[in-house]
Formats: C-alpha cells, structure tokens, sequence
C-alpha cells in the first residue's frame, strides 16, 4: 500500500523518526516551536518533545551555526534551522571557518555531525533578500556536504542518511517543493547521500538538474517525449561530495548534455558539472558542447512575471533540449 | 555541597608555579625556534598572561571543557597537555596533536577536554554556547569555559553566544583576557564602557573584574563562576586585567604601546608574584625556584629533540581528515 505525502511532510515524518529513535537529535532555529516552522516543517514536534529539544531561538544565525557546531563536536546530533537560506549568510564563519575545517585542523581526532537545513529559492514574491539558492558557495568548501532533494521520498530518506553522517551536512530545501506530493515509503529508511538518481531514462539528451528543476525537467521530458526526442534526467541529489558516474555515463550514452539549475550562471553548481564532464570520457562521445540553462545573473526581483523569466521554466528545459538535440559539432 | 574554592596546599602551589614557569619557558623557546627559521608561520605568545591561564585552569576539573585563542598555548599546557606533542605539533610533524595539520592557531588536545586554540577572534564563543548546550542536554557534570580577549567583545558573534547562554541558562564560563589590546587598538579606544565585565548586564548574568596577574585571585573567581555554572546558576563573564610581553604577533612593530608601558606590567609579573608570596609563606626557596626553573628548562629541551626528530606527515595522506 504506497501513500503519498507533501515534500514538507515527510520532512516532518523524517525529524520525528530520528528524534524517536535517537535522543541526541534536537532541532534548534528560529520559530522551529510553537510556531511549527516558517513554512511549517516542524509542525507538531514541539508538541510532542517538548522545548529542550524542539529550541526556539532568538534572531541569532551565527549562534544557531555556533550551537550547532559546539552541540555535534561533544556528543550531540543537532538539526539546525536557518529560516531562508539567504540568511546563511549571517552564519558564514562559524559553517565554513570552524565546522568544515575543525576535523582536518585537528588530525581527524573530532567530528561534527549535524545537518543544517534551510529553504532556498525563488518564486513566492519575497524578492531578492528572501529567495537565494546559494548551494555552490558550500560546495566550494571543503568539510561541508550539500545535498539538495528533489522529491518527497528522496527528502526523507536524505535527511535520515544527513542525521547520521558524522560530518556537517547542509540540506538545501526548495520552498515551492514544500506542498508537492509523492509516494513516500513508511517508516525509517537512509537514501545514500554521493548517490546520484537517473530519474527518467532515454537516449537522446541528458538533463542534469537539481532540486526544483527536477521535476521542471520532467515535465519538459514528458512535453519532448511526443517530438521523439527521449530526454535521460539525472539528478545527483547530493551536490558535495558527488557521485559523477552516473552524469558521465549517461552523457556518454546520450552525446548531449543540459545541465539546469535554478541558481544564477556564473559561478553556479553548473559551471562544475560542465567541467567534470568536460574532464571525463564523457568528452569523446559528446556530440554537442555542454551547455547550461540557469538562473539569470540578478538579484531575484519582486514584479511576479520578472521573477518568472528570471528562473528556468518547463518551456526554457523543452526549448534548450531540443536545440542541443540539433546541434552538431 | 560544593568542591569549588578551597585553598590551595603548597604542593598544588608548587605544581602550579611548575605550570606557569613552563609556559613561560615553552613561549621563550618558540620565540626562539621561530628567530632560527625552525618554525615557519606566525604565533600569538602568552608571555606574561600565565597568572590567567594557570589560574582559570586549577578552577577546572579533567573532565570539563576549554576552548582557546590564537594565544592558546598557555591555556594549552594548564590544561594538561604534554609540551612534546605541542611542539611537534609547532614544528608540523605527524607527532603533533593535529598531526601537522593544524600548527600553533589550532592546537587542541581533546583528552585533556582542550577543543582548541582557534584563529578566529571569538571564533570559539558562538561554540561555547553548543558545548554547554551539549552538556546540559545530557546531564553532564561538567562547564565548558571559553578563552577570548578584549578584542573579540567587540565581535557580533559575542553578543549573540552570551545571549543564548543567559536565557537558556548553560553551564559556560565565558573568561576574557583583558590584556588591553586587540591587535593594535587600545580597550579604551574600542568600548566606550569603562570595564568589559559591565557588558554582562546587557545579558543579566553576572560580570567581574579581576587581577589577572594575581593567579590565585584569577583561581578564586573562576572557582565561584564554575560553581555557578556546574550548580545550574547559568553562565558568568570574567574580566581578567593582565597585559602581553610581546607584540601581538611576529611581525608587529608595537607602535601603538610605549616601553615604559611594557615594563610597568613586567613589573607585575604573575610568576614573580606567586613565587614571592610562596616564598614570604615559607612554601619555597630561592633554591627550590632555580630548581624548578631547571627543570621546566630540562623539559623544553626533551620537548624540542622529540619535535626535531619526529616525521613530517606522509604526503601521501593530504586528503586525510577532511570527512568522517
């Protein structure tokens, strides 16, 4: 009997599962209580753990990353909550300066184990101080994993195998993904994190895209499916460290691959997987230069139909794939 | 019942005395090794900041926390660490507590409950917070307490960790060096309040000054904050007033401070003032104290041969410890 949950559901479901089990896991963030979240997530766990470890906080991100990062490095397993992933950036020293960093700093003789889960994206009209998607900056520094789930079932299990990997694991959540639904398994199960999905198989083109343009590019594959055009989408799930097997391999079966991700071009996630690919065998079997489809280099703007046009849509993945399907060396 | 403040036997005093004398000697002979091009990089040296070390440490059982500065290496010894591996580690060999990999900045010894010297100005603080935290989440018996200077009150990160440990009430002490300088800025020039320890009122918990050149007075205070702490009192702010020998790094020119300054607070030296007191209390002798000061001399020297002559790390293992 398969059952479906919203994307923040079975973030809920997964907390509650790991908080169950394990009583070193406590949630700290602001209006993570009473309040059940910003967006909702946490909705309900106050009420059934309680205030030590269901924590409000005050507005204080560098000590949210701080607590976080002192908690795991004596015995505990925190998740800690930053509201909007644009205010990461409040938390920047303590996440890149001492929790990637204290592990190699110290001979291996620590570990930090904690998951730091954050909403990020455009599309809700909160403009550009509310809507950043800033996943390649972590990716950038070493000691830090970044995983980004795409689906309800893959967000479960991804933040179950992010509670119990023992390094900091940022887990980049998309707001617009939070009322979608998909079939979630019950009970505890870990998605391996360095473990890439082919989502959707076919041979004509590979669509690499993360979080929200997942399932954009299977909308997009569904659409190029009745031009004949078989669109192959993997998604890597886990942005750092990478499982880059599967993105190669498919490129050298396909000859053709989009890479699409919400995050603005330049010095996007993009320009990485461009180069592995580039590096790889995949590089003999292309039949067309690697190409990107990103988000614009703006700051998200308010006026709703520029914040449209400033993200890749369906009709961008359909049009962008079926040009790279003509295109020649 | 508290096993907090209990004056200290003349053997604890000696130990303590042994103590400072090593920091003073292991920061002489690092100046040194640094001076003969042995040891690259920089260093922050403690000279003249043993009374606060040695004395926050002796409040501090085995079994509870520090987190350190750059200047850590004093508070490093107090704590319990072997001079051996912290040379080792100076001269960034495999031996070293951080096998090489972390250097003066990032010494730690975590058996001795040292998480570490740290880079960052009030880089530990925000940690602090999550420490006691930890600690209070699993009902542990223990304080964490943070070393920071005057310098990094003035850091956001400080604000936000005190905050945080007032309102959820955690066992941390939160011990500030006073030594009257950041870098270059004079304390005066940087806080328009007159004494840092007044800056616990903004988060109701208590604040104290004290001489941080009078190890026992440092030992005293901290006793009570820890008691404080460890009891479910919440955290304390201590002020400790004391002043660095040295420039605040290798390359620092010390323009910003006069030698008669300097000398004023050689004047007051932690270890001169302890060692007198013992000796007017008929606890040492002038004999005894040259003793000792050959024997910490002794230890140096074993600690150098032993750093000279460990390994340098593999280089096939640089990809190692940035993941568990």
């Amino acid at each position: 009997m398969s059952r479906e949950l919203t994307y923040a559901e079975a973030i809920r479901e997964a907390i509650d599962l790991a908080m169950a089990r394990d009583e070193r896991v406590f949630l700290v963030g602001e209006d993570v209580g009473v309040y059940g979240g910003a967006f909702g997530v946490t909705d309900g766990l106050y009420q059934k753990y309680g205030a030590a470890r269901v924590r409000d906080t005050p507005i204080s991100e560098a000590g949210i990353a701080g607590v976080a990062t002192g908690a795991a490095l004596t015995g505990m397993r925190p998740i800690a909550e930053i509201q909007f992933m644009d205010f990461i950036t409040l938390s920047m020293e303590q996440l890149v300066l001492q929790a990637a960093k204290l592990r190699f700093m110290l001979g291996g003789k620590v570990e930090v184990p904690f998951v730091l889960r954050t909403p990020a994206g455009a599309g809700t009209g909160a403009a550009a101080q509310h809507s950043e998607s800033l996943e390649n900056w972590f990716v950038h520094v070493p000691g830090l994993k970044v995983v980004m789930p795409s689906t309800p079932a893959d967000a479960k299990g991804l933040l179950l195998a992010a509670i119990e990997d023992p390094n900091p694991v940022i887990f980049v959540e998309h707001k617009l993904l939070y009322r979608t639904k998909g079939v979630v398994p019950e009970g505890y199960y870990t998605t391996p994190l360095s473990r890439s999905e082919i989502k959707r198989t076919g041979r004509d083109v590979t669509i690499v895209a993360t979080s929200l343009m997942v399932a954009r590019a299977m909308e997009a594959a569904t659409e190029l499916a009745r031009e004949g055009i078989e669109a192959e989408i993997v998604d890597p799930r886990t942005l750092k460290p990478l499982d880059a097997e599967p993105l190669v391999q498919s490129v050298c079966k396909t000859g053709r691959v989009l890479i699409v991700h919400e995050a603005c071009k330049t010095g996007g996630f993009g320009g990485e997987l461009a180069a592995i690919l580039a590096e790889s065998e995949a590089f003999d079997y292309l039949d067309a230069p690697i190409r990107r489809l990103a988000g614009l280099d703006i700051p998200v703007p308010y006026n709703r139909e520029l914040e449209r046009r400033m993200v890749p849509q369906v009709t961008d993945i359909v049009e962008a794939a079926r040009r790279l399907t003509k295109e020649a060396r | 019942m508290t096993d907090s403040y209990a004056e200290l036997s003349p053997q604890t005093l000696h130990d303590l005395l042994h103590q400072m004398l090593l920091i003073r000697a292991f920061e002489e002979s690092a100046e040194q090794l640094y001076l003969q091009g042995m040891i690259h990089g920089t260093m922050h040296l403690s000279i003249g900041q043993e009374g606060s070390a040695v004395g926050a440490c002796a409040a501090l059982r085995p079994t509870d926390y520090i987190l350190s500065t750059h200047r850590g290496h004093g508070h490093c010894i107090a704590k319990g660490a072997r001079v051996d591996q912290m040379m080792a580690e100076f001269f960034g060999k495999e031996s070293g507590y951080c096998r090489g990999r972390g250097g003066s900045m990032h010494m730690a010894d975590v058996d001795t409950g040292n998480l570490g010297a740290n880079g960052i100005v009030a880089g530990g603080v925000p940690m602090a917070a999550g420490v006691g935290l930890s600690i209070q989440m699993q009902r542990q018996d223990r304080v964490a307490l943070v070393f920071f200077g005057d310098g990094a009150t003035n850091e956001g990160a400080f604000h936000e960790s005190l905050n945080l440990a007032a309102i959820w009430n955690l066992p941390v002490v939160y011990f500030c060096e006073n030594n009257q300088y950041a870098m270059s800025m004079a304390i005066g020039r940087a806080s328009k309040v007159d004494r840092l320890s007044e800056r616990a009122a903004a988060y109701g918990i208590p604040g104290v000054t004290v001489d941080g050149n009078d190890m026992l007075a440092v030992y005293r205070m901290t006793c009570e904050a820890v008691e404080r702490a460890r009891s479910g009192g919440g955290p304390t702010l201590i002020e400790a007033l004391t002043y660095r020998w040295k420039g605040h790094s290798k390359s620092d020119k010390q323009r910003y401070r006069t030698k008669e300054e300097v000398k004023e607070w050689q004047d007051r030296d932690p270890i001169a003032r302890l060692a007198q007191k013992m000796i007017e209390g008929a606890m040492l002798t002038e004999d005894a104290l040259a003793r000792l000061q050959a024997q910490v001399d002794e230890e140096i020297a074993t600690a150098i041969e032993f750093a000279k002559a460990s390994p340098e790390p593999d280089p096939t293992t640089i990809l190692e410890g940035v993941y568990a």
